[in-house]
Formats: C-alpha cells, sequence, structure tokens
C-alpha cells in the first residue's frame, strides 16, 4: 500500500486513476494545479507523485523541478502528449519514470510498484546483502543505509539514479545494455523507452562526476551501453 | 549508305540559316537583274555602233563597186571594210545573191542561219556566237541602192549585196565579268556581315526562351515561387507573362492544398489526442469492471454489458494509439532510435513479451545471428502485427524466420492458411483497408500493416506481402545490416 499523490487537471482521468488506486488498495490525494499539488506534497507527505505534465498554471515540469529541489520523492509522469521531447524534458527535469495515457490501473501500479522497490530486483535476494559501505573513487556506496556520499559529502539522488548506480556499482566494470538496465533497474519490457536510461544516466552524471562530459563513473561503452569504472 | 541530311534543330541554327539564305537571296536577286540589264546594254550599244559604222563604211565604199560584182569585187570590199575598221578588229565578208560570202581575211564562218535571217527580212540582223571560246557578234547587212532622182522606184530596193560583219566581244565580256566579280565581291561580306545581325536576332529570341525553359525547370523541381521578368513588348513577353501567371496559380493552389492536407492531418492527430484524455479515465477503472463482472456479484446482464464496454474500450485505445503513430508518420514526426542489434533477440524478445515464447502455433527459425542497425520497438511493432495477423487471418504454424543476404537481413513471416486473395494483396498495407467487405470490423485497429510497413521504410528497409507456391500468406521484411564500423 503507498500513499499517491496525483496531480492531474482533468476531472474523469482524477477519478478514474483514484478508483483504480484506490481499488487495488493504495490511498490517493488528488491536487487539480501545480501549485495546490506542491502545497498538498507537504501536508500530505505521500510515497510517490503521479505527475501529468498539462496542468494550468505552472507547467508539469516547473512542478517536478521544484520538487526535486528538496525532495527524493518518487515521481512518475502521467502523460497524455505523446510528442517524445516532452517525456525526455520530463525526465531530465528529475523525474523517475513515465506512463502515457492511455494506461490501466495494472500498468500504473507496477511501475508504480518497481519505483518504490528500494534496491533492483536482481540485487533483492539475501545472497546479495552486502555489509557495509564500498568505497569506489571519491564515492561511497552503502548498501545498507542506501546512501551515496562524495568526498564524505551525502549526494541527493532521485529513487531512479540511486537504484542505477547501485545497480552498476555492485558489478564494476560489467557492460550492460540499455535494454537491460531498463529491464532490471525500471523493470520495463525489453522494448520500454531507452532513452529513461540515459536522462537517468545524465542526472546521475551531474551529480557524481566531476566534469559530467568526461565520466569516470558511469561510463558510456559506444554500441553496447553503460558500465561503472574502472577506477 | 545511309545518308542522311541533318537539319540544323537548335532555334539558333534556324534563324541564322534562315537570315542567311534570305540575305543570300536578295543578293543573288538584285545582282541577277543588275547583271543582266548591264549586259543588255552593254551588247546593245556594241551592236548599234558596230551596224552604225558599217553602214557609214558601206555608203561610202558601195557606191564604187560595179554591178553585178565578181568575187574579186567583192574580196576587195570586204578588204577596204577591215581596213575602215580602225579601231573595231572586224573580219569582213560580203556575198552577191546569197552566194557564198568572201571573206578578206580568214575569218569565222558567217553562221547559216544568220545568212537565211538577213535574206528573209531584208535587213541589218545580228547573231552572237561562240568561235574557240570567244563570243563574236555577227552583223549581217543587205546594201540597198540609192535614192535617185531618174528612177525614184529604184529607191530602197536590194542590191542582192549582203556584207557579214564579225567582230569579237572581248571587250565587252571582260566589262560583264567585272560585273558578276563586282557582285560575287560584294555578296560574300554581305552574307559575313549578314551574320552580325543573325546571331544578334538568335540571341535576343534565345535569352528569352532560355530564361522560360530554366524557370520552367525551376517550376518542375518545386520552387512555385519561380517569376521571370517581363521587359519587352513582343510575343515572348506574353508568353512570359502567362508563364508567370501559371507559375502564381500553381503556387496558390498547391498552398492551398498543402494548408487542407495539413489541416487534414492535424485534425486527425487532434482527435486521436483528445479521445485520450477520456480514455485514460475509462481505461484506468476497467480493470474494476472487470473485475466485478467476473465475480458475479452483477446481474448476468449487467455482467455481460460491463465486460463489452471494457473490451471495446481496450479497442477503442489501441485504435486511438495507432492513430496518433500514424499521425506522426505523416508528419514525419516518427523518431529513430537505431542501435545495433541482433535480430535473435528481438524476435526471442517479441515472442516472449507477446506470450508466444510456449505457444506451438508460432516457431522462429533464425539459425545464425543477424546483425542489424534498428530501432528494437519498431521491430517489435512490425513482427507482433505481422504474426498477430498471421494468427488471425492465417493458419499455424507461423514461422518467422530471419537470415542475413548480401547487404541486408531479410525476415519473413510465413503462415500455412489460404493466402491472400489476389485482388486484396496490392492493397494489403492500406489504411482500414477491409479484405473482407462482409467483416466489418476485425480484431486489430485496421491500421496495423498500415504501420509495419510505414515501420520499415523509416528504417530504410521494405515490407512485401506474397502467396507462397504450397499456400499460405508470406511477409517479407527486408532491413539495413549493422553498420559494418561498428562491427569490429
Amino acid at each position: 500500500m503507498a500513499r499517491v499523490l496525483l496531480i492531474e487537471d482533468d476531472p474523469a482521468v482524477q477519478r478514474g486513476v483514484t478508483l483504480a488506486l484506490k481499488r487495488r488498495g493504495h490511498e490517493v490525494e488528488v491536487a487539480a494545479s501545480g501549485e495546490t499539488g506542491l502545497l498538498t506534497l507537504e501536508r500530505y507527505r505521500p510515497d510517490l507523485v503521479l505527475l501529468d505534465l498539462m496542468l494550468p498554471g505552472m507547467s508539469g515540469l516547473e512542478v517536478c523541478r521544484r520538487i526535486r529541489e528538496s525532495k527524493q520523492i518518487p515521481i512518475i509522469i502521467l502523460s497524455a502528449r505523446g510528442d517524445e521531447i516532452d517525456m525526455v524534458v520530463g525526465l531530465e527535469a528529475g523525474a523517475d519514470d513515465y506512463i502515457t495515457k492511455p494506461a490501466s490501473g495494472e500498468i500504473i501500479e507496477a511501475r508504480m510498484k518497481a519505483v518504490l522497490r528500494r534496491v533492483a530486483p536482481a540485487q533483492d535476494s539475501p545472497a546479495a546483502t552486502p555489509t557495509g559501505a564500498e568505497h569506489h573513487g571519491d564515492l561511497t556506496v552503502d548498501r545498507t543505509s542506501l546512501v551515496v556520499a562524495k568526498h564524505g559529502t551525502e549526494l541527493t539522488l532521485a529513487p531512479s539514479e540511486l537504484k542505477l548506480l547501485l545497480f552498476l556499482t555492485a558489478t564494476p566494470g560489467q557492460v550492460y545494455s540499455r535494454h537491460q538496465l531498463l529491464e532490471q533497474v525500471w523493470e520495463h519490457s525489453f522494448y520500454g523507452d531507452v532513452r529513461l536510461v540515459d536522462a537517468c544516466v545524465m542526472r546521475l552524471r551531474a551529480k557524481t562526476e566531476d566534469d559530467p562530459r568526461k565520466p569516470e563513473y558511469v561510463q558510456t561503452v559506444r554500441g553496447f551501453g553503460y558500465r561503472f569504472g574502472p577506477l | 549508305m545511309n545518308l542522311k541530311i541533318r537539319f540544323p534543330r537548335g532555334l539558333r541554327a534556324r534563324i541564322v540559316v534562315a537570315v542567311l539564305l534570305a540575305v543570300a537571296f536578295g543578293a543573288l536577286l538584285t545582282a541577277g537583274l543588275t547583271f543582266h540589264q548591264a549586259r543588255s546594254s552593254v551588247l546593245e550599244r556594241t551592236q548599234n555602233t558596230a551596224v552604225a559604222d558599217l553602214r557609214i563604211q558601206l555608203d561610202s565604199l558601195a557606191p564604187g563597186l560595179t554591178f553585178p560584182p565578181r568575187a574579186e569585187d567583192l574580196r576587195g570590199l570586204s578588204l577596204q571594210l577591215d581596213r575602215a575598221g580602225g579601231s573595231r578588229t572586224w573580219h569582213s565578208s560580203a556575198s552577191y545573191q546569197g552566194g557564198t560570202p568572201v571573206p578578206a581575211s580568214p575569218a569565222p564562218p558567217v553562221p547559216k542561219e544568220l545568212r537565211e535571217a538577213v535574206q528573209a527580212s531584208g535587213q541589218a540582223t545580228y547573231q552572237r556566237i561562240e568561235r574557240d571560246g570567244r563570243p563574236w557578234l555577227a552583223v549581217g547587212m543587205p546594201v540597198a541602192y540609192a535614192a535617185e532622182p531618174e528612177r525614184p522606184a529604184s529607191a530602197d530596193k536590194l542590191s542582192g549585196l549582203t556584207v557579214y560583219v564579225a567582230l569579237p566581244l572581248d571587250a565587252d565580256q571582260a566589262d560583264i565579268s567585272a560585273l558578276v566579280t563586282a557582285a560575287e565581291a560584294g555578296a560574300f561580306p554581305a552574307l559575313a556581315l549578314a551574320l552580325i545581325p543573325a546571331f544578334f536576332a538568335a540571341r535576343s529570341v534565345l535569352r528569352p526562351v532560355r530564361r522560360l525553359r530554366s524557370g520552367a525547370e525551376r517550376i518542375t523541381a518545386g520552387e512555385l515561387d519561380t517569376r521571370l521578368d517581363t521587359e519587352g513588348h513582343d510575343e515572348l513577353t506574353d508568353l512570359t507573362r502567362s508563364f508567370n501567371t501559371m507559375a502564381e496559380t500553381l503556387q496558390k493552389d498547391d498552398a492551398e492544398l498543402r494548408r487542407m492536407e495539413a489541416g487534414a492531418r492535424r485534425f486527425a492527430a487532434d482527435v486521436a489526442h483528445e479521445l485520450r484524455t477520456p480514455l485514460a479515465a475509462m481505461t484506468a477503472v476497467t480493470e474494476v469492471l472487470d473485475e466485478d463482472a467476473t465475480s458475479g456479484i452483477l446481474p448476468p446482464d449487467t455482467a455481460d454489458a460491463v465486460q463489452l464496454i471494457c473490451e471495446e474500450t481496450r479497442t477503442l485505445a489501441r485504435m486511438v494509439e495507432d492513430l496518433m503513430e500514424v499521425s506522426r508518420f505523416d508528419a514525419k514526426a516518427a523518431p529513430l532510435h537505431a542501435e545495433e542489434l541482433d535480430l535473435r533477440t528481438i524476435v526471442t524478445k517479441t515472442l516472449q513479451l507477446r506470450g508466444w515464447a510456449h505457444d506451438e502455433r508460432v516457431t522462429a527459425d533464425i539459425p545464425t545471428p543477424v546483425p542489424v542497425r534498428a530501432d528494437p520497438r519498431r521491430i517489435d511493432v512490425i513482427l507482433a502485427n505481422l504474426i498477430g495477423n498471421a494468427l488471425r487471418h492465417g493458419l499455424p504454424p507461423v514461422t518467422v524466420s530471419a537470415r542475413a543476404e548480401n547487404d541486408h537481413a531479410v525476415i519473413t513471416v510465413t503462415d500455412h492458411g489460404p493466402g491472400i486473395p489476389d485482388d486484396v494483396l496490392p492493397h494489403i498495407f492500406e489504411r482500414f483497408y477491409k479484405a473482407d467487405t462482409a467483416r466489418t470490423r476485425s480484431e486489430g485497429s485496421g491500421l496495423g500493416l498500415a504501420i509495419a510497413y510505414e515501420n520499415a521504410h523509416l528504417h530504410g528497409g521494405s515490407l512485401t506481402a506474397a502467396n507462397a507456391p504450397h499456400g499460405g500468406a508470406v511477409f517479407t521484411l527486408t532491413l539495413p545490416p549493422a553498420d559494418p564500423q561498428e562491427q569490429r
């Protein structure tokens, strides 16, 4: 069960999504605009935000940026816009995943669960339970407390960024294709949108790398995908 | 031998040739008339002078002649005439009563026709003759008695004596030749000079023609804003003006058509987009309805109705998605995220995701790796469409095979059904094309194959449909190969 804040202006979609999620045992609070959404966020303290991009007044993208300034709460964009550029911009603004409308309650819940899972599914098994903090160059990764620090300063990572970093640091030097990462970290199908991965890698680099244009931690292997290190 | 006179086809050559012909004709006509006139006046003057001279000489010599004259008398007369000729070197001879003319020196024989003509007319007669390649003037003059006071009747009575004189026309010939030379000397420079205005005329005609041609070519190339300068007041300017009007009309029509087409497409995209929001609300709650409809808490009729609504909502949602996708293709806004991939991976993943991995009706036959550069999501859409289609309209087993051929990858989806009717085959990739008019609606949106086709072309590949010789439909997708540089 999760506490969900739905920021959506269309009354029918509000009712539909609320109905579907409540039926599945979640608590849903609705905000009809970005401004009220930001206020509700402080009061309601949800586990997750479902965010429409086309909102009256403050745009969904702006809401996404404002939330990310202070919070690491999972954000899923719920967009009726087919234009791919909007999704990319939304993901760059800090969203963890996106769902294109129309979507069934089942899909919405699956995405919510994936984003809320604290670590990537492959690392869920007890055998992989790590002990203590790992050191990768200037980065310190603590898998138990889920804290990532650079030069001892804790980094504020969005859930998808943290999951991606944890997944990659589990096997340094191993190359993963973007489709593999999509399946493992986002729990999407093989044919999901790989730009989810690219956008997340970009955000992660901006926070971890000294020079994001010459990445040391999350490196691109051209034609294949990404890997952590080697340092 | 195939000798064929080839006339110059170009306008320039034709204009130049026409002008030159006109000039040549004019020159020839002028020269001919001048020559003819000059020649006859020169000859006439020579004749008149000769006849007058001869008459004067005869007037002074004939009275001294005894009648009937003997041959010596006749020779003597000729001799005297020759001597008296002075500057005029003529050769004279005399005859009496039609007898053979007696010359004083070797001279061209008197032509028979001239003698007959003189006899017949009894008057001075001339004839031009050619002897040893030289032109001569032959004059025949009968001598008449002078009027005597006592015998008036004898006046002008012919004496029977006829004098013939032949004089060369070399000098006159030279004059005439000089005329011809002068005409020639004038005509050739005139022709040469005529070339200049001819070329100018050709240029002044050709320049607008060339401009018109390049304008027409630009219009053909799609530059409908092409307009030509209209200077001058000739027919070509009128043509240029008509050309401009035509271009303007074309441009206007083109813009109008484009506007209408863009409007129609935008409308389809807008409709699809507007449908999405209500569909989003409906789709979100279909599971709630499904659950209750199957739980038995609803009256049977209501449960049926609810289930129907759920199914159709899902169909509608799929249709709207397909419409949106088609709109993206129409707007050329469909992005291609191509990657280097092995087709085996894509086929395996598609079969897994669509629930065909353990379906004995669908088999994959890909013995070797088939590297391609493709957008895996789009290939998945194509494959899912082709396989779904084969299962719906054909008969299992449906076989998906792939292989690398020369410079591209080939994927075929084959079923064992009755195949596609020949009249349907050409239209199979058309939007909303219904193979069976009795079946008003198939399970899909009616856009599946059209989208598959667009996807194949977006990759620079192709998608074709055919029937296998032993029956069953065969869909063949060809894709460009993986970029060899990224293949290592």
